[in-house]
């Protein structure tokens, strides 16, 4: 799950990780009331989507003038931003971050993760910070510095010093050498007690003043770890998630929106990818990635075909269940089920394979529905595509 | 021959009185493997289908030799029932549950670190060796005793391929699920020099998918180390970047761990990749010239 810079900047501040002094606002009024409170010489107004390019597609407004910012909350609230994280649809902007400005001496970039290669949390620090990261390790692979923190023992002085010695912090700003080392101790204390998947800083920037300040910040939660945190599941945004997702989601299954044609539903997720793949290779584009786990029944079966047929791309069905624990019949049964109360207005192609799967290949085939049955994986991909022609 | 397990291994699960957990012990018992026990805290004196419940993995160990455990436990509670079992002299923890935090792996790991004990998992659908022991979720009946060991991040697409496996003839050896999640105990190189040495397998199927650079690194490993023919399977040629394909590992971020890129590399190493989810058996077949 991710939140939004003003909700990642409010944990950052709770963890003793400096940020500007800051609000969120959802109008041009509120925007004048905190200029006023906020009294500074700079006013930065932030559009609050979860993508980043804000700056590029003019979601960020830098002013001196406390009487303008109202004008600029007016213009980006309700404002549709495309950045190159959005998609050609781009985003609404529903709130904004609007904070002091800062006097930039340096950038920094910052971030910490979990390295799947040796499962412990790892810092990553360059000294290009306002650059896109995957850039600078693309071009500049030894601008990159990695520090994995030992989970055993957590954050330890000499992890900070690492860091902070390999950046040069000696060379920059020495008197920010220790409240730097400070931060990362507190940035590696918010990462593992909130179950953070990634927590990112770009700029963290040095100031004219020599104190250390996160100026952007990026939180994202691990899904499997949100039971433990009620004010992170507070947090989410359901303006910034796609609806036939979040209808997935209340309905136990695992759906992906895509932009091909062919909605498919699947039990589980390392074949619902391929049977994406095998649609792609026999000529068209899924629609979705859909599992709809172990035990699909019924219930699950007709949540899965309201889904698909509500996305208006989808131009036919394909079924692909592989029968282990969970019988072919009953599947059969489900999707017969399902599709009399759902109707079905597009194609539909239906494999069964593993246990029972004649018996339920018979009882779809016997049922009067206007359906294909197949065996095989790649003879039923290619009647999809085949029922619904290639894609355009 | 085989890996890991066989008609030998002895069983406790772990969860043994959830539904899950009462389901799947009695189909692995029904398959031949040697259920021997079961966990759950409160409820020892009971019985699962004949299967002894106990306190603690400690007492089940104690009082039935158990060496290998089985874990269905719900994911809040499974970093602690992986530690209980490592501690109570466990040396094979195969853990079935889907949705642990990452978090409490990345501590469970550290925690197992030079100890002997192999955690497989999590969010795997366990191990079988063909005719011998089905310690997982999988269904028995679709394996035949043969000559290919498989690997896999996944379920049913393990599923998929060990049907063509059998269909086909050439059978399977040992099935391993190491399992989607983005920090797991048993990768692919610690399971493809098991199949290099095992004098039963012949051939090796390897099903990965995009994320992480297991594969790239099964890669490296197979050019120095395997001389037995590996066919390859990597799902997510069509999964966009940034968002989770299902399972919590399986995601392309900031351009890294495309199934492109790890079919590439794959084939550098001399691996058969096929495209084709429906072709994995055909390719093992022709691989051992069959």
């Amino acid at each position: 799950m991710n939140v939004h810079e003003f909700q990642a900047k409010s944990l950052f501040a709770q963890f003793g990780v400096p940020v500007p002094r800051g609000k969120e606002i959802t109008s041009p009024e509120a925007a004048t009331a905190w200029a006023n409170e906020l009294n500074t010489p700079v006013f930065v107004v932030k559009a609050q989507i979860h993508a980043g390019g804000r700056g590029k597609a003019g979601g960020v407004k830098i002013t001196k003038d406390k009487t303008a910012v109202a004008g600029f909350a007016k213009e980006l609230i309700g404002k549709t931003l495309v950045t190159h994280q959005t998609g050609p649809k781009g985003r609404q902007v529903h709130r904004l971050l609007m904070e002091e400005g800062a006097n930039i001496a340096k950038e920094l970039y910052l971030s910490i993760l979990v390295d799947r290669d040796t499962g412990w949390p790892t810092f990553i620090a360059s000294t290009e910070g306002g650059m896109e990261i995957e850039e600078v390790a693309a071009k500049t692979p030894e601008k990159i510095i990695k520090e994995p923190i030992d989970p055993a023992v957590g954050f330890q002085g000499y992890n900070g010093r690492n860091i902070a010695f390999a950046l040069g912090l000696q060379n920059i700003e020495p008197t920010a050498m220790n409240p730097f080392i400070k931060m990362l101790g507190n940035l590696y204390r918010l990462f593992m007690e909130k179950n953070c998947a990634l927590v990112e800083i770009n700029p963290l920037i040095i100031t004219k003043e020599k104190t250390v300040v996160a100026l952007d910040g990026k939180v994202s939660f691990d899904d499997n770890g949100l039971f433990k945190h009620e004010d992170v599941q507070k947090m989410r945004d359901l303006n910034e998630e796609e609806p036939l997702e979040i209808e997935a989601t209340a309905n136990n299954l695992n759906y992906v929106k895509l932009d091909g044609n062919i909605g498919c539903m699947v039990n589980g997720a390392g074949l619902a990818m391929a049977t994406m793949d095998v649609i792609k290779l026999a000529g068209s584009e899924p629609a979705n990635f859909l599992d709809v786990g172990g035990g699909a029944t019924k219930e699950t079966v007709a949540a899965g075909f309201r889904i698909l047929l509500k996305d208006p791309n989808v131009k036919g069905i394909f079924i692909n269940i592989f029968g282990g624990i969970v019988r072919c019949e009953r599947i059969a049964h489900g999707v017969i089920e399902a599709a009399k109360e759902v109707k079905i207005n597009v194609p539909l192609v239906v494999r069964l394979q593993g246990t029972n799967a004649e018996e339920g290949r018979k009882l779809l085939a016997d049922s009067g529905l206007k359906l294909d049955v197949a065996n095989d994986l790649w003879e039923a991909a290619q009647k999809i595509v085949k029922l619904t022609g290639k894609a355009a | 021959m085989s890996i890991l397990v066989d008609k030998n291994t002895r069983v406790v699960v772990q969860g043994i009185t959830g539904k899950e957990g009462s389901f799947h012990a009695t189909q692995c018992k029904a398959y031949g493997t040697k259920v021997v026990a079961g966990v759950t805290p409160g409820k020892a004196g009971q019985e699962v289908e004949g299967i002894p419940v106990f306190n603690t993995v400690a007492d089940a160990v104690k009082k039935t030799e158990a060496d290998t455990s089985l874990i269905f436990v719900p994911p809040p509670f499974c970093a602690d029932a992986i530690l209980e079992a490592a501690d109570a002299g466990i040396k094979l923890v195969i853990c079935i549950t889907e949705g642990i935090p990452v978090n409490d792996m990345v501590k469970v790991k550290r925690a197992l670190r030079g100890r002997d004990v192999r955690l497989i998992g999590p969010n795997c659908p366990g191990v079988i060796t063909v005719d011998e022991a089905k310690i997982g979720i999988m269904p028995g009946f679709i394996h035949k005793k043969g000559v290919v060991g498989v690997v896999s991040r996944s379920g049913t697409l393990t599923y998929e391929a060990v049907h063509q496996l059998s269909t086909l003839g050439l059978g399977e050896t040992t099935c391993v699920g190491i399992g989607g999640d983005p920090v797991n105990g048993t990768g692919f190189v610690d399971v493809l020099p098991l199949f290099e040495k095992d004098p039963e397998t012949q051939a090796i199927v390897m099903i990965g998918e995009i994320g992480g650079d297991a594969e790239e690194k099964a890669a490296e490993f197979i050019k120095k180390n395997v001389k037995k023919p590996v066919v390859s399977f990597i799902a997510g040629i069509t999964a966009p970047p940034g968002r989770r394909m299902g399972h919590a590992g399986a995601i392309i971020s900031g351009g890294k761990g495309t199934a492109s890129e790890k079919m590439k590399t794959l084939e550098a190493a001399g691996v058969k990749v096929v495209k084709n989810p429906a072709e994995i058996g055909e390719a093992v077949k022709r691989a051992l010239g069959r």
